[in-house]
């Protein structure tokens, strides 16, 4: 034995090893563990799918009770048929699991907040965020609430059999690319997975409230209740209701809500009650949705017609997954979220259904009085009441476990803190107070809309929705059309809850909840249709306080309802270009006010050619429009002239007046007071001035662009679908796809219809969708983003809703799994 | 003839240890230092031959997950590394990788026996 080169070269293959079996890091994030990912028998190729996989088998699970068959079609489609629900919600849970097992998990890592748990301690932040909104908290009132229904418990539990018998059946080698790269493991799914998932919905469609009700306040003491009411007015001149004007006359109310006598001092006028806390992410202000249904007197087959599309982040994996679900007691197609049993926005042989967020203020602050800083006692209706403390542990990647106590009040958990807060207030003690934390019934909805068979029953299975609150549009093809906004909204006050509220006592406390039966809802209008695109419910005339006017986008309602109404004959291919209308409506009354208001004698030959772009554009936001860069730019800019000479003192975020507001002022106003600019002493500016000023500031903008050869409104919005963490090369970028955020083709840079769905109600049911993505989640995998390119150009895909027996035989359907007890 | 055999048998054992993917991803540092230890040739030879075994196995079971993948996911973790979007070039940094490793352990294996 030669000892010294023997000690070298053993000591060197420990070096190597050690060093490619370690996860090194490179700038801000970590390299995976080189040796391990690279490995072929182990590593990342191992999920390299072969573009001639079958996905057909037989699967022996534990706990089925017969055999259930899986078609899959040649878009990975799974048609699942089971002789009893649980069977097929098994499969449901296994399917999910096996296509989309890392996204599935990791979506409830971010709504555990546990990101720090597998990425380490940059993402503590965003954990200690959700950890004190009380996301955990509201999943387990949720779960403890649904476990009392032995239905719903057992589907859960069925789901998540299925969910871990894939788990369990995972060879090391075969887990997903993702946890091969941030190197860990899946876990096992518990039920309390689902209802976390399912909160993070309730969180991206309702939780915008967690920092707009801080940022109003903000705003309110900062210009002064008077200046703020005008700026944030609750009025839009261009508002078209869901529930069309005067199409109802709406039930007295049973919940009469009275405003605080003291309201006007410490609440709505300048006070103490000011926070800047900031809250680390915020759910996209475009998180919206379009839905519509015709009836047959407006189509040409005589049968309804029904439209929805789903406005989100647009990510891959995709949110959404196809699946059709055929047992004894239903029969139902749609799309899914993995993570979650049954079908969430579908169709079964009887009905269809689809939803938009409703966008009502369901989350509020009060700002608690604690004795000392140990949050033991809190002053309530004058007297020390005790508060308990919850502990969040948070597990952190490489460093040691943070601990957070959160106190719970009779006001919610709360959230902010002496502790937790932002450096540059005094500490305040804000306690949450949302609906998506009192346990709501979540999942039975859509079970029951799932099963549902006509008018009676769909408003059976929504009467009990609580959060977050939707309009769900329905049709059925016994001919009816319906929509209904259905959530467990708060009887307010006019203006309560838009701010911070005090909490010592029981006056500012929520007076009582809406009763279902008192949420706006039509039926078979006169006008043959119904229509969502979360806009505010109703007019006026609605006894009840909807909330801020922020709340609620105006256009793409006016433009959905503008084209309906001159519809007739319609057949489900109208309906495909209308979901892609890139008609921008806003801009349409927008321009000639701009344009009123230029003095092109005071223009160069640049900034008139910009001008003249915009003057000749058609307001469509194609790809290749010009005219609607030039038109977004000049508006951006005249937002920029108008409102940042009235906020520039401001040391604490806070939110820009409405565009609908800018414009319904501009339209109606020649002098208005915020046009002039604070800056200037010795001058009074004008809407003119303004206007003058943004088409300069533009034209420098758009003269860059144009250079650069980007002028193109498509190249200027940049749409792109990102893989949840965010790595360009397993996202799609550069996508070439028109609309914007006031247009039906509601589709911006990171955001648009995560789902298109149309629904033609003929005795052999027609659909028709196309979502941005793929059935796997894959990133190896085919069919991992094989639909964006159809998504992009406005085309869509025939849904295959077949019979077992048609299944057997169609020719689409290429592979066939069976799943038996063993 | 032992150059060839030795080439071999590594890349042979490492594949067969390799089957059994709950054990570490090194494993086969154990079989190519045996594969050398038992086949004796000089230092240099021993760690071509260890080099060889493993950059040809793991190219070779490269090449084929990536053919059959139509080059869609080496291409996006060529992305990732970065190495350009080249799936060649991750073919060829996975052989390095694991020829490297073997190569140092036949030299182990090589110079544990008597001259």
């Amino acid at each position: 034995m030669r000892i010294i080169p023997f000690l070298i070269s053993t000591v060197a293959t420990a070096g190597l090893v050690f060093v490619l079996n370690t996860s090194l890091p490179v700038g801000s994030s970590k390299t995976p563990r080189l040796g391990y990912f690279l490995s072929p028998q182990q590593g990342f190729w191992q999920n390299a799918e072969a573009s001639n996989t079958s996905f057909s088998g037989d699967v022996k699970l534990e706990g089925l009770k017969g055999k259930v068959d899986v078609f899959m079609d040649e878009r990975l489609v799974p048609h699942i048929y089971a002789q009893t629900d649980l069977d097929a919600y098994y499969v449901q849970g296994y399917i999910h699991a096996k296509f989309r097992l890392w996204q599935m998990e990791f979506q409830t890592y971010v709504a555990a907040g546990r990101l720090s748990e597998i990425a380490g301690p940059e993402r503590l932040n965003i954990d200690l965020f959700f950890r004190r909104l009380g996301m955990v908290y509201g999943a387990e009132q949720t779960m403890q609430r649904m476990e009392k229904d032995r239905e719903m418990q057992a589907t859960v539990d069925a789901y998540t059999e299925g969910v871990n018998a894939y788990i369990k059946s995972l060879k090391p080698e075969q887990i997903p690319l993702e946890y091969k790269l941030m190197d860990y493991k899946p876990e096992a799914w518990t039920p309390l997975k689902t209802y976390l998932f399912l909160m993070y919905m309730s969180y991206d469609l309702t939780g915008s409230g967690a920092k707009q009700d801080l940022k109003m306040s903000n705003a309110k003491n900062y210009l002064g209740f008077e200046a703020f009411d005008q700026l944030f007015p609750n009025v839009q001149d261009s508002l078209d209701p869901i529930i069309p004007t005067k199409a109802i006359a709406f039930a007295k109310p049973s919940i009469i809500p009275i405003a605080p006598k003291d309201i006007d001092s410490p609440y709505l006028n300048k006070s103490s009650f000011s926070s800047s806390a900031e809250s680390p992410m915020t759910p996209n202000r475009n998180n919206g949705s379009n839905n519509w249904a015709v009836s047959g007197s407006k189509t040409a087959s005589g049968r309804p017609i029904l439209c929805n599309d789903p406005h989100l982040g647009l990510n891959l994996p995709s949110l959404w997954y196809e699946v059709q679900i055929n047992t004894p007691t239903h029969n139902t197609y749609g799309a899914s979220f993995p993570g979650s049993p049954a079908v969430i926005i579908g169709f079964n042989d009887s009905i269809a259904w689809g939803v938009t967020n409703a966008g009502r203020d369901v989350l509020d602050y009060y700002e608690v009085q604690f004795k000392d800083s140990s949050m033991h006692e809190y002053w309530f209706n004058g007297e020390w009441r005790n508060a308990s403390l919850r502990l969040e542990t948070i597990k952190v990647k490489g460093k040691p476990d943070v601990n957070e106590y959160i106190a719970i009040t009779e006001l919610g958990p709360v959230m902010y803190d002496h502790h937790y807060k932002s450096d540059s207030t005094h500490p305040k003690y804000l306690a949450v107070k949302w609906t998506a934390n009192n346990a709501g019934t979540g999942l039975k909805t859509f079970y029951k809309l799932n099963r549902a068979k006509n008018f009676n029953e769909y408003q059976t299975a929504i009467a009990d929705w609580s959060c977050p609150g939707q309009n769900f549009a329905f049709a059925s093809k016994s001919g009816d059309i319906a929509i209904k906004q259905q959530g467990s909204f708060v009887a307010r006050w006019k203006r309560q809850g838009d701010f911070i509220m005090p909490g010592i006592d029981s006056t500012y406390q929520w007076q009582g909840m809406i009763p279902a039966s008192e949420n706006p809802m039509i039926k078979n209008p006169s006008r043959g249709w119904v229509s969502s695109a979360n806009q505010k419910a109703t007019d006026t005339s609605y006894p009840y306080y909807l909330g801020m006017s922020h709340n609620f986008p105006v256009y793409r309602g006016v433009m959905i309802n503008k084209r309906l109404s001159v519809m007739n004959g319609i057949t489900p291919m109208d309906m495909q270009y209308l979901q892609n209308e890139n008609y921008d409506v806003f801009a349409e009354m927008a321009r000639p006010v701009l344009l009123k208001n230029i003095d092109v004698s005071k223009l160069t030959t640049t900034e008139k050619k910009y001008v003249d772009i915009l003057r000749e554009w058609n307001f469509r936001n194609e790809v290749t429009s010009q005219g609607a860069t030039v038109f977004n730019s000049i508006w951006d800019s005249l937002e920029q002239v108008v409102w940042k000479d009235d906020f520039q003192n401001a040391k604490s975020p806070m939110p820009w007046p409405d565009e609908s507001t800018l414009l319904d002022n501009l339209l109606k106003n020649n002098n208005y007071r915020f046009a002039d600019n604070l800056n200037t002493t010795d001058k009074v500016e004008t809407i003119q001035d303004d206007v003058l000023e943004a088409v300069k500031k533009a034209s420098v903008n758009l003269e860059q662009l144009e250079k650069n050869k980007k002028l193109d409104w498509g190249i200027v919005k940049d749409t792109k679908v990102s893989h949840l963490l965010q790595l360009p090369a397993l996202s799609r970028l550069h996508l070439p796809i028109g609309g914007g955020a006031n247009c039906i083709n509601a589709t911006t840079t990171a955001h648009g219809p995560s789902w298109r769905m149309i629904v033609h109600m003929t005795d052999e049911t027609e659909a028709y969708g196309v979502y941005p993505g793929g059935q796997s989640g894959n990133p190896g995998s085919k069919f991992y983003d094989n639909f964006i390119d159809s998504w992009a150009a406005g085309k869509y895909f025939k849904l295959l809703f077949l019979s077992k027996e048609n299944a057997t035989k169609n020719e689409k359907i290429k592979w066939h799994m069976t799943f038996t007890n063993g | 003839m032992k150059f060839i055999t030795a080439i071999f048998l590594t890349a042979f054992l490492a594949f067969s240890i390799g089957l059994f993917t709950s054990l570490p991803w090194w494993s086969f540092v154990i079989t190519s230092f045996l594969v050398a230890l038992g086949v004796h040739q000089k230092v240099g030879k021993a760690f071509l031959s260890g080099f060889a075994g493993l950059f040809l196995l793991w190219a070779i079971l490269a090449i084929m997950k990536d053919m059959a993948n139509d080059h869609i996911l080496a291409v996006k973790v060529a992305k990732i590394l970065p190495l350009g979007g080249s799936y060649w070039a991750l073919i060829l940094v996975t052989g390095l990788i694991g020829g490297l490793v073997s190569g140092l352990a036949a030299i182990s294996g090589s110079t544990a026996r008597k001259k």
